[in-house]
């Protein structure tokens, strides 16, 4: 049987969801027999690869650089899920989005910063005027909130998919 | 002596007495709708629509708490519809203010966030608005989060009501509607408070809240509070 093509995404989280995912003892080591992980912060694959079946995201898009990557990852993925509730809702990262983005920059990098005091433009991608859920951006197929989801609920939404079943209703969502 | 009537719910006939809610019948015969602004013992105010149901003969979703019942009255409390239209009144109270519910003092407590699980909610279908808003630190036992606030009302009946206070009011219109306190000065300094706390317990979210508390801790005790407001002679 042919592996599923499994990738994982980290855009403007905390990377909580992933250990979350990483958290579902034994399951997790049947998962690894079905699926190829093809790209993400759990692998070391430089390129996002084609034709990949099931990518989950975490994170909300923030910055033009996870806006471009979520576009690309949308053309190269069957089923996108939205991973937690930055990716989801955008959570945490739309704390700053009543905060104008150089008013921001400017209390973190001079105002609260003891040296440098120079807000940094070199190898950061520019930050977007908001940080918003990924759905407002590219087509989700699928949500899992919470903060994180649950290991549980991330393994019966990842084995559903890899059944090649949309994954049933979460009965229980639930934010935050 | 209210006269007795007859009325469908799910097409089960209970009575109900004449001058009741379709939400008071249908509690009293134990049926189960939905309410967000509705809190028992204040006066009904209608605003959050989550308690909408279906009534024989017209093709309006009527609220439930205040809409009074008729006899021969047929009410639909579940359906499709319904379901769709309940989301979407919730959606809409999501994505108008700031929500997150990770570092909220009533996650996991709060009956917005409730009532979007039971209703099956996993994500919002609108563009969030994301608007600038203070949070009152002013009073020396509560806080008001102004991010968190659904305009439901509670607070205000509750306060003017119960209390007899008539601390809290809705200014402003549309998107700009805004709780205020006083003569629109920070709570703290708004004589009128007697420090009671029915607002905080009656707020459905973490809008109002005791100091203190961190991240899932403040879970409210209001379950005395309509038995007070009744032998207030309220609803
Ligand atoms: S008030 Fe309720 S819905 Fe809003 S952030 Fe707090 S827990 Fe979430
Ligand atoms: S604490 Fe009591 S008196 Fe003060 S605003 Fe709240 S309900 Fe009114
Ligand atoms: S503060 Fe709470 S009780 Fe008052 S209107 Fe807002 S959500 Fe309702
Ligand atoms: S509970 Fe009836 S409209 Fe809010």
């Amino acid at each position: 049987m042919r592996k599923v093509k499994l990738a994982t995404v980290w855009l403007d989280g905390c990377s909580g969801c992933h250990m979350s995912l990483l958290d579902m003892d034994a399951a997790i080591i049947s998962l690894a027999g079905k699926v190829d992980l093809v790209y993400g912060p759990l692998v070391d694959a430089q390129e996002f690869p084609d034709g990949v079946d099931v990518t989950l995201v975490e994170g909300a898009v923030s910055s033009m650089e996870d806006l471009h990557k979520i576009q690309e990852i949308r053309l190269r993925t069957n089923v996108l899920v939205s991973l937690g509730d930055c990716a989801v809702t955008s959570n945490v990262p739309s704390m700053r989005n009543p905060i104008p983005v150089n008013k921001l920059l400017q209390r973190v990098y001079v105002e609260g910063a003891d040296e440098g005091k120079v807000i940094p433009t070199e190898g950061v991608p520019p930050l977007m005027k908001h940080a918003r859920p990924v759905h407002e951006f590219v087509k989700v197929d699928v949500w899992v909130p919470g903060c994180p989801p649950s290991a549980k609920a991330i393994l019966s939404v990842v084995t559903d998919l890899l059944a090649g079943r949309k994954p049933e209703a979460n009965p229980n969502p639930k934010f935050g | 002596m209210p006269q007795t009537i007859s009325i469908r719910i799910d097409g089960e006939l209970v009575s109900a007495l004449q001058g009741q809610t379709i939400l008071e019948a249908a509690k009293q015969a134990g049926k189960y709708i939905p309410t967000l602004c509705y809190f028992e013992g204040l006066s009904a105010v209608g605003a959050c629509r989550l308690c909408i149901v279906e009534v024989a003969g017209t093709d309006k979703l009527l609220p439930a708490c205040t809409t009074p019942v008729q006899d021969g009255m047929s009410v639909t409390t579940t359906s499709p519809k319904l379901t769709q239209y309940r989301r979407i009144a919730l959606e809409l109270l999501f994505v108008e203010r700031n929500h997150v519910c990770a570092v909220c003092v009533s996650n996991g407590h709060c009956e917005l966030q409730n009532l979007a699980t039971s209703l099956g909610i996993t994500n919002m279908r609108h563009w969030y608005n994301y608007p600038n808003l203070p949070v009152d630190l002013s009073h020396k036992r509560f806080v008001l989060d102004h991010n968190r606030c659904i305009l439901c009302t509670r607070c205000v009946r509750v306060c003017a009501e119960v209390e007899g206070a008539h601390v809290w009011e809705i200014t402003e219109r549309g998107i700009s509607s805004r709780l205020t306190s006083g003569l629109n000065q920070p709570w703290g300094q708004v004589t009128d408070c007697t420090n009671c706390g029915k607002c905080v317990q009656v707020c459905p979210t973490g809008a109002l809240a005791e100091k203190g508390w961190a991240v899932e801790e403040m879970v409210k005790q209001n379950d005395n509070i309509s038995g007070l407001a009744h032998r207030k002679g309220g609803q």
